[in-house]
């Protein structure tokens, strides 16, 4: 076996200079584990069953992801393997001059690809396991499950799943390996490194000018996803933004390969001190060519920084909310006098009896199916809401109506607006320990926390817009919107409660009844019991009926917002962790590999007598400035596009924006700035000259 | 006339204890200023070991090398490059020209290395294309000069910080005939009018008939030792071929 031998030669030979292509492969391997095997965790699998919906979600979402992922380190794989075919053009020149078959050079490379896969499998999948056993803890954490004993996990479909998707990786490695051996001419191979390249300096007037156009296409994109947000109805409106900010970081960068050099050569004292004149020069000489994919790597890294802010601040703001907006343990409505609006109840599926037998609060509709609140709940309040067709958003917006119709076309202006007495808000206010408010008796409240909704509420209160309602007219206490709510959920989304005195109600009109209260119990296995049984409920013949009353419980609420949240978390870390390691690892691939091609240039320094400490200052810049440049431009999209997120975030709320961006900034540095020194002292090792 | 390379008794060793290869083998000589020295000898002979030896890039197994005084073999890293930059001149046969970089720059980098003030490059750029006659060809990349100017370019960057010497090794290596002559007749203009000390080393006896003095060698050792003296480049060359003859060996397939 002399070619298995020659392969194994060449493994060995290059591993040193291709660390960081295995290391990048292992991460990516073992990354690709670990999330798959998510479901194995034995905290995901002791869970109630409102919960395990979610994981199932989160895993099916998890595997279409993974599908992306595989597309991605496919295509760093292939990318980086065309890397190193070109740095051993010459050896293969010399094979094929040697009279190997080109079928022969192609089974070396069969079993190189064949090597690195297993070697790569094989430590991707030990390491993965084992972080698999630290992530354990992570997601005990995130399920606050008391992970009282260690259990080592496994997960074999998670083992298989990522054998065999990087297996097809490989195996199109080969497939193009072969291809692209088949097609070369011995004389480029041969030449292939001495042909030095040309150095074509652009006009710089014309730079100038790309550059001025590009910067304004840029700002006009960021203007529009940032000030212009609430014209953005469209999905095609938002990609009009993102194609304008992918053709002006292409020209940005394409214009600056030719403006920095052109400004720093005209810095004369600058420019020929030291070695700067050459660090330039190997920069430009190289942007020229890299244009493109510094554009890719900078919009991977822009993705990066906004997704994983994005997902950490959801999360984040998640559990933030859940204790201010899940006070008591449970929440039911009932709709009451549904005849009123027998179409529209009709329309929603609800049969004829349901209709007709909405007379009855909530209380009574659960002692109607036998279940008793009291022997349940140690405490509870009952309220109304009240709804009438006199009153819509048409009718609370007034005279600012078609201003902001305009504005926002969409919204659903004939809703009835939910409309309660002050006093039994108040009684709510109490309950769920929240501000309390009072009134006069011709003035209203409007009771809101969504902030776009907030928003548009506000133009009105601040017009002072009178409302007619039951012959009675009101005018606003407040010139904007009050905080609270009725509805207990996991997010800020109560678009708008109006609070009038008690006098003006209609009982006519009575809309929804609510039962809110506390368990006598605190246990949680018993709450789940009652939860249960409450749901059980639903399958009793009476349900045809009788409507059973909806409602939401703080345990609900909670698990179903751990899940979201643990989902959202593990996808933008994922996602964010692959997206990261992939473009740094592309940008090391490429200095590592331009490295072996400065060996030539850093020796002839070193022989005209230049100091060992300026080569490395010269290398270590020329390193940090391909590092540097796209993650800046990535930083200023980032801003933008966080600021975009957070518009978009705001049902979940967005305060707690700051520790995220951090946990994202030291993720960046950890993996960027650790790709970046193993990058430099690769380098410095293959320029190093040994006597 | 003061003595600037005083080379005294080195050896250099290659290989270990059963195979040893001796490539220099108790070799001795002095340059002095003003000197334009020619090594030659075929190769094997250790010439280039030799250069290797005196430019710090190689280390000598036992002996001692001395420029203006200085030993350069106890030399140790940085200060093996400031001796380098600072008293050394570099022209390779294959040129060593930053292919990045334009003529000017390639020149300034020799200079901008020793942290010179850019005014001052400039003005020392401006003095020594005049003297190599590359004024026309500053802003211009390696790729689009031809070999001969590129040769001229390598050699401005060697002399334009003033070294104590000169180390051409095979300058003409990789020119045409015209283009070597061209650059010879500027080696010597550099030797006569500026006073630079040269050390050059070829196997072609045509470059070698430029120098004043050549020194032959073989198997590590000093074979002898010409002096152009009085007589004409034409005689001189022939004397060198006299020897050439005597030395036998590969040295004749470089006629």
């Amino acid at each position: 076996m002399m070619l298995c031998k020659l392969s194994i030669k060449n493994i060995k030979k290059s591993f040193k200079d291709y660390a960081i292509y295995f290391f990048t492969l292992i991460l990516g391997i073992s990354i690709f584990y670990v999330f798959n095997a998510l479901d194995s965790q034995t905290v995901m699998i002791n869970v109630s069953s409102s919960t395990q919906d979610i994981i199932e979600l989160m895993m099916t979402i998890l595997s279409s992801v993974s599908v992306f992922v595989s597309f991605i380190l496919g295509f760093l794989i292939i990318y980086a393997s065309r890397f190193l075919m070109k740095r051993r053009s010459k050896e293969f020149g010399i094979y094929l001059t040697l009279g190997m078959s080109k079928r022969k050079i192609s089974l070396i490379l069969f079993f190189e690809t064949l090597f690195i896969g297993i070697l790569s499998l094989g430590v991707g999948l030990l390491l993965g396991v084992l972080i698999s056993q630290v992530m354990s803890l992570v997601v005990a954490n995130m399920f606050e499950a008391n992970l009282t004993k260690f259990a080592f996990v496994f997960s074999t479909s998670a083992c298989i799943k990522t054998i065999i998707y990087f297996s097809i990786m490989y195996l199109l490695v080969m497939i193009f390996n072969t291809y692209s051996v088949s097609k070369c001419k011995l004389i480029d191979l041969l030449n292939g490194a001495k042909t030095s390249e040309k150095v074509k300096l652009k006009n710089p007037y014309l730079c100038i000018f790309i550059f001025i156009i590009s910067s304004i296409i840029l700002g006009k994109a960021y203007h529009m996803v940032t000030a212009e947000f609430l014209t953005l109805q469209e999905v095609i409106d938002i990609i009009k933004p993102i194609i304008m900010g992918v053709v002006a970081t292409f020209l940005i960068f394409w214009s600056l390969s030719g403006l920095i050099l052109r400004i720093v050569q005209s810095l004369k004292k600058y420019y020929y001190k030291g070695l700067n004149s050459f660090t330039l020069r190997q920069f430009s000489s190289k942007i020229n060519t890299t244009v493109f994919g510094t554009t890719i790597i900078c919009l991977m890294l822009f993705v990066t920084i906004c997704l994983l802010s994005a997902c950490l601040t959801i999360k984040n703001s998640m559990n933030a909310n859940i204790k201010e907006l899940a006070p008591v343990d449970a929440m039911f409505e009932t709709n009451m006098n549904m005849e009123k609006y027998y179409d529209k109840y009709r329309a929603y599926g609800y049969n004829d009896s349901q209709i007709k037998n909405s007379h009855y609060t909530a209380k009574e509709m659960f002692e109607l199916f036998n279940f008793n609140i009291t022997s349940y709940f140690k405490e509870y309040i009952e309220v109304n809401t009240y709804a009438t067709e006199e009153l819509t958003m048409n009718n609370t917006l007034g005279s600012r109506l078609d201003n902001i119709r305009t504005n926002f076309p969409f919204l659903a202006y004939d809703t009835m607006e939910t409309i309660m007495k002050i006093s039994d808000y108040n009684k709510v206010a109490n309950f769920y320990g929240i501000n309390e408010y009072s009134l006069n008796d011709d003035e209203y409240i409007i009771i809101a926390d969504f902030k776009s909704m907030v928003n548009v509420r506000n133009i009105a209160l601040e017009n002072a817009e009178v409302i007619n309602l039951f012959g009675h007219t009101l005018k606003p206490k407040y010139n904007e919107c009050q905080a609270g709510f009725l509805e207990m959920s996991s997010n800020h989304i109560n678009s708008g409660i109006i609070l009038v005195p008690d006098n003006v109600i209609d009982k006519e009109y009575l809309y929804q009844n609510y039962l809110i209260g506390n368990y006598k119990t605190n246990d949680k296995n018993e709450i789940i019991k009652i939860e249960n049984n409450i749901n059980e409920l639903d399958k009793n013949s009476k349900a045809k009926e009788y409507l059973l009353p909806s409602g939401t419980t703080k345990l609900a609420i909670k698990e179903a917002t751990v899940g979201l949240s643990a989902m959202v978390t593990f996808i933008g870390l994922y996602l964010g962790v692959i997206f990261l390691i992939s473009s740094a690892a592309i940008l090391g691939l490429k200095e590592l590999s331009e490295s072996s091609d400065n060996k030539e240039r850093f020796r002839m320094l070193r022989k005209i007598g230049t100091d060992e400490k300026m080569i490395n200052k010269a290398l270590f810049r020329q390193i940090a400035i391909f590092f540097v440049l796209p993650l800046i431009l990535a930083l200023i999209h980032s801003i933008f596009g966080i600021i975009f997120a957070v518009k978009i975030l705001e049902v979940f709320g967005t305060d707690e924006l700051l520790p995220s961006i951090i946990t994202t900034a030291v993720i960046l540095v950890f993996i960027y700035g650790g790709y970046f020194l193993i990058t430099y002292y690769s380098s410095k090792n293959i320029i190093k000259e040994r006597y | 006339m003061k003595t600037i390379l005083k080379v005294s008794q080195i050896e250099k060793y290659y290989g270990s204890r059963s195979s040893l290869t001796k490539a220099l083998d108790n070799l001795s000589f002095e340059v002095e200023k003003g000197e334009f020295l020619c090594l030659m000898g075929a190769s094997g002979s250790g010439k280039t070991t030799l250069l290797n030896c005196i430019s710090t890039i190689d280390k000598v197994t036992s002996g001692h090398i001395f420029v203006g005084g200085l030993d350069i073999t106890k030399l140790k890293g940085n200060e093996l490059n400031k001796f380098r930059r600072e008293e050394l001149g570099f022209i390779f046969q294959d040129f060593n020209l930053l292919d990045t970089l334009t003529a000017y720059e390639n020149i300034a980098l020799g200079l901008s290395i020793q942290n010179i003030p850019y005014k001052e490059i400039n003005e020392r750029i401006k003095v020594v294309s005049k003297q190599l006659n590359i004024e026309n060809i500053l802003k211009k990349y390696p790729y689009q000069m031809s070999g001969g100017e590129k040769q001229r370019v390598a050699s401005a960057r060697a002399i334009i910080s003033s070294p104590k010497l000169i180390l051409a090794d095979e300058p003409t290596g990789a020119l045409d005939s015209k283009s070597s002559k061209m650059l010879l007749e500027r080696f010597n203009y550099l030797n006569k009018e500026l006073e630079a000390t040269i050390l050059m080393v070829t196997h072609d006896a045509f470059t070698a008939s430029y120098a004043n003095r050549v020194i032959f060698i073989k198997d590590g050792k000093i074979f002898k030792e010409i002096y152009k003296g009085d007589c004409t480049r034409k005689e001189f060359f022939n004397q060198i071929i006299d020897v050439v003859t005597l030395l036998g060996g590969d040295l004749n397939d470089a006629l």
